[in-house]
């Protein structure tokens, strides 16, 4: 519920800066004719207008709030008019008419047609009715019918407080039913009491009061204007309590906010990482083309979308899983077929060919798809974010929380489940057992290497709504996987998933204490550290196979 | 090391000493326009090779009698040029864009006040030249130190040293760091009080480059030819045999470790002064790891081979990425596949049919 109104607030928010005060005024006018009139509104109007015959600036200026507060039917034209110069006030007769845009002319008060203009004088205004005009229909937006304008206009009076429009909101505080709109409402007051230095003891406590719920730093930069202003005792212990009490909160959501920043992060190195794993775990060799499989996998991204017609624009990232998915296991299983196999006995060659491989791909990409970067569409379920409380959560990130986690529940499942993830398993504890036992190990390393690629496509489908498709994509992430493989240990998806999870945690708590790449650094200096205790990883593969 | 190999040694050494000599009576005593003449730009290139040959045979060292494929050589090879490229830096003086006595440009761009400690010492060249031997032998030893105790070996080590190199171009990229950011160190104007552009400077630049080639390959052709030597290929051939024989497996390596990383250094220090400019894309771990194949290419195990692999490939490059821009990169994956695939000894072990010692056996699995 929270967030859709946070949602509803931005974009009526924005969209009010795009359209002029004019336009919202005649918008407010049209629900405001709704409302009935009664005697009350006549009186306060009056009392309103009377200071307008006077032609005095500082008049005009209580006048366009008593204007306001009056809750009149046609008090919105009139603001209206005013600062457009099409008011004018009849001192003789007291009498206000306010002319259309059309050059039409309507009494202020009654709402008629006026056809005889003689006799009346148009009101001036200087730059300080202006401001008095500007609060003044945005605190008329306090007692519109719908409650979302009510809370946006409350807000909009939280961020300019004005002192003029306190009553307005005592007004609607009073008979507010909605209870979004009246704790919009108290925030709003709350600022403008704070800025009021006159307002009285009991209205300042409960101003710091109001303040300390909402909670965010212009809630606390208001509760400081607050206290400086005044010397009792009693409002400067509650200040000071409200701003650490806002401290910790906003410490606390901060954290909180890392932790989704370095949960997602981990998220996305798990899905580089995972496929390295396995070609790792099962083959003792480095695919240095991995990058590349996870770029192979956002290229396949990009290339749905072209495919795809037009209407089925919003399907092309689902459908692109399966098909990066395929698009690299196959690249992986010809990688394997015509160079790994041939290089099991030599690691360190496989690294090299791998690294041939991959400057190959690149460069064939670059010259299918262009050197520049590629734009991949997000479907508006992969665009936006959520808010909650202090927490901004953007759906691309939390979905490829989800996406990584499905990868590793199913990757998990192919393991431990089926015959196929048996023999993988016994391949990589032990290959010439697994041999002897009758594994054709040479059909588990190409379905290995197939797996391990696929995967590190559907990273690419994630990554391209992330990051830029480009040929170096692969680039950026390969070292990261390396180390989360070497952090976690190889053959093992938890060693992986806890490798993941703590670097991209780690790295996001580094980031704010000592900047990104310091943080990047410092992790891979703990890695080499790391390695010196547990040359094999967090989760080792134990036993005689280990040493050969 | 067989006979072939040897006799093929020598005869590179002969030519480098020819080289030093008479590459810079071609540029500087022959007429403009005669066919013996070498145009400036040539000589350069040529020196720039030269560097990547040091950086080559330094690499074999460890790689072709140590089994260490280190992919971190770049970085000290970009460190002894950073080294190098301080003490330039400090020449400029005050003929810089803001014409500032002590601080270099960046540094006054940058606001700075005061010269970092770092960079304390640079003016003065006997001091620049230990820089270059120090920092990429004390990263070595420090680096080598933690790896090798720890019985680091095979791919693990390659990725470590990976993450070494990219840990220091990250660093590297940064203004706050101290040493220019991603433009790095450039302008320079002399050396010793000689003029960088002047031809004679370039020519003799070069002569000092072709005497360090030899230097590093008469250096490490005695190292492995050594009593130690022979330790050093048998770590390389059966690490733990060695260390239940009571060898000390880690220092053994340490040793050829820290020796490389120095001789990459001087290769980097060498090279700055030629090409102008040093900058993090130095230490990018595609150019370590494109040192590796020239040692691939040229044969592992014969430090000349490397050395001559890495000015085949490197001429290969300028061809290439000058007709055929496009094509460069899939020549060079290419080579990379099929040097690993098809010729594992590389252009030694083609050449020579004698050469019969067999591709170095990989440790680990």
């Amino acid at each position: 519920m929270t967030h859709a109104i946070a949602e509803t607030i931005l974009s009526a928010h924005l969209r009010l800066r795009a359209i002029s005060t004019h336009a919202f005024a005649l918008l407010l006018a049209a629900l405001l004719l709704l409302s009935v009139s009664t005697p009350t509104h006549a009186d306060a109007l009056d009392e309103a207008f009377v200071k307008l015959y006077a032609d005095n600036f500082q008049q005009t200026e209580q006048a366009v709030a008593g204007i306001a507060a009056s809750g009149a039917p046609h008090a919105a034209e009139t603001l209206d008019a005013l600062r457009d110069g099409r008011l004018f006030a009849n001192a003789d007769a007291k009498r206000i008419l306010y002319k259309t845009t059309a050059g039409d002319a309507f009494d202020a008060m009654t709402g008629g047609k006026v056809d005889n203009l003689d006799g009346f004088k148009k009101v001036r205004i200087n730059n300080g009715v202006r401001r008095a005009l500007d609060a003044a229909m945005g605190a008329l937006g306090v007692g519109a019918a719908d409650p979302q304008r009510r809370i946006h206009a409350a807000h909009e009076l939280f961020n300019n407080p004005n002192p003029t429009t306190l009553p307005i909101i005592d007004a609607q505080l009073a008979k507010e039913a909605n209870a979004d709109a009246k704790s919009a409402l108290e925030e709003a007051r709350a600022a403008i009491v704070a800025a009021t230095p006159g307002a009285g003891n009991a209205d300042a406590l409960r101003a710091i009061e109001a303040l300390a719920a909402r909670g965010d730093k212009a809630a606390q930069n208001h509760i400081a204007t607050l206290a400086a202003k005044r010397d009792d005792p009693a409002i400067r212990t509650a200040a000071d309590a409200a701003i650490a009490r806002i401290d910790r909160s906003l410490f606390l959501w901060g954290l909180a906010q890392n932790g989704w920043y370095g949960l997602s992060t981990a998220s996305v190195l798990l899905l580089a990482a995972i496929g390295l794993a396995i070609t790792f775990g099962v083959m003792g060799v480095i695919n240095m083309a991995h990058g590349e499989m996870v770029m192979l996998g956002a290229y396949s991204t990009y290339a749905m979308q072209m495919l795809l017609p037009a209407s089925m624009t919003n399907w092309s990232v689902p459908l692109a899983l399966p098909l990066a998915f395929v698009v690299s296991a196959i690249a992986g299983v010809v990688i394997e077929r015509f160079v790994v196999r041939y290089l099991y006995t030599r690691p360190l060659d496989t690294l090299l060919a791998t690294w041939g491989v991959s400057l190959i791909l690149q460069q064939a990409v670059r010259t299918l798809f262009g050197a520049s970067n590629r734009q991949v569409y997000s479907p508006p379920f992969l665009s936006g974010a959520y808010h909650w409380g202090g927490l901004e959560i953007t759906n691309n990130r939390l979905w490829i929380i989800l996406l990584s986690g499905a990868v590793f529940a199913a990757l998990l499942f192919v393991l431990h489940a089926t015959s196929f993830g048996l023999q993988m398993r016994a391949v990589t504890q032990n290959r010439r057992m697994a041999s002897a036992m009758g594994i054709s190990t040479a059909r588990v390393d190409m379905m290995a290497f197939a797996l391990g690629s696929g995967v590190a496509g559907i990273a690419g489908v994630a990554l391209s709504q992330i990051d830029n498709v480009s040929p170096n994509l692969g680039q950026g992430y390969i070292v990261d996987s390396f180390m989360v493989v070497v952090f976690g240990g190889v053959g093992n998806l938890w060693g992986a998933a806890l490798g993941a999870v703590t670097l991209g945690l780690a790295n996001k708590i580094l980031e704010p204490l000592i900047g990104a790449v310091q943080g990047q650094i410092a992790l891979l200096v703990f890695i080499i550290l790391f390695i010196q205790k547990r040359p094999r990883g967090l989760f080792a593969q134990k036993g005689r196979a280990v040493e050969s | 090391m067989n006979n072939a190999l040897d006799r093929a040694g020598w005869i590179f050494v002969a030519i480098m000493a020819l080289a030093a000599v008479l590459v810079p009576v071609a540029a500087l005593g022959t007429p403009e326009g005669a066919l013996v003449h070498m145009p400036s730009y040539l000589v350069q290139l040529l020196g720039k090779y030269l560097c990547y040959a040091i950086l080559a045979i330094a690499l074999d060292l460890v790689w072709g009698y140590c089994g260490i494929l280190s992919l971190g050589h770049g970085a000290f090879f970009a460190l002894g040029g950073y080294a190098m490229g301080m003490y330039l830096m400090r020449q400029i003086g005050a003929r810089g864009v803001y014409a500032n006595p002590l601080l270099p440009d960046f540094m006054v761009f940058l606001n700075w006040k005061a010269l970092p400690i770092a960079w304390w010492g640079f003016n003065s060249f006997a001091y620049a030249m230990l820089m270059v031997v120090l920092v990429p032998g004390l990263l070595a030893l420090g680096f080598g130190w933690f790896a090798f105790r720890s019985r680091v070996t095979g791919v693990y080590l390659s990725i470590i040293t990976q993450a070494m190199t990219f840990a220091l171009f990250k660093e590297f990229f940064r203004n706050d760091f101290g040493f220019g950011g991603n433009n790095g160190l450039t302008d320079f104007k002399d050396i010793l009080g000689f003029p960088l552009q002047s031809d004679a400077v370039k020519a003799g630049l070069f002569c000092v480059t072709a005497l360090f080639v030899n230097l590093s390959y008469l250096v490490s052709r005695a190292i492995v030819r050594s009593k130690y030597g022979k330790a050093l290929i048998a770590t390389r051939d059966a690490e733990s045999r060695m260390r239940f024989l009571g060898y000390r497996v880690e220092n053994i390596k340490l040793f050829a470790f820290v020796v490389s990383a120095v001789m990459a250094g001087v290769g980097g220090a060498l090279y700055v002064p030629q090409v102008g400019i040093i900058n993090p894309s130095e230490f990018a771990p595609g150019n370590s790891i494109e040192a590796a194949i020239w040692v691939a290419v040229g044969g592992r195990g014969t430090l000349v081979g490397a050395a001559i692999g890495a000015i085949a490939v490197n001429f290969g490059k300028t061809y290439f990425t000058g007709a055929l821009p496009e094509y460069w990169l899939f020549a060079l994956g290419a080579l990379f596949v099929g040097v690993t695939l098809f010729f594992p000894a590389g252009l030694m072990g083609a050449l020579s049919w004698r050469w019969k010692q067999r591709a170095p056996k990989e440790t680990g699995t």
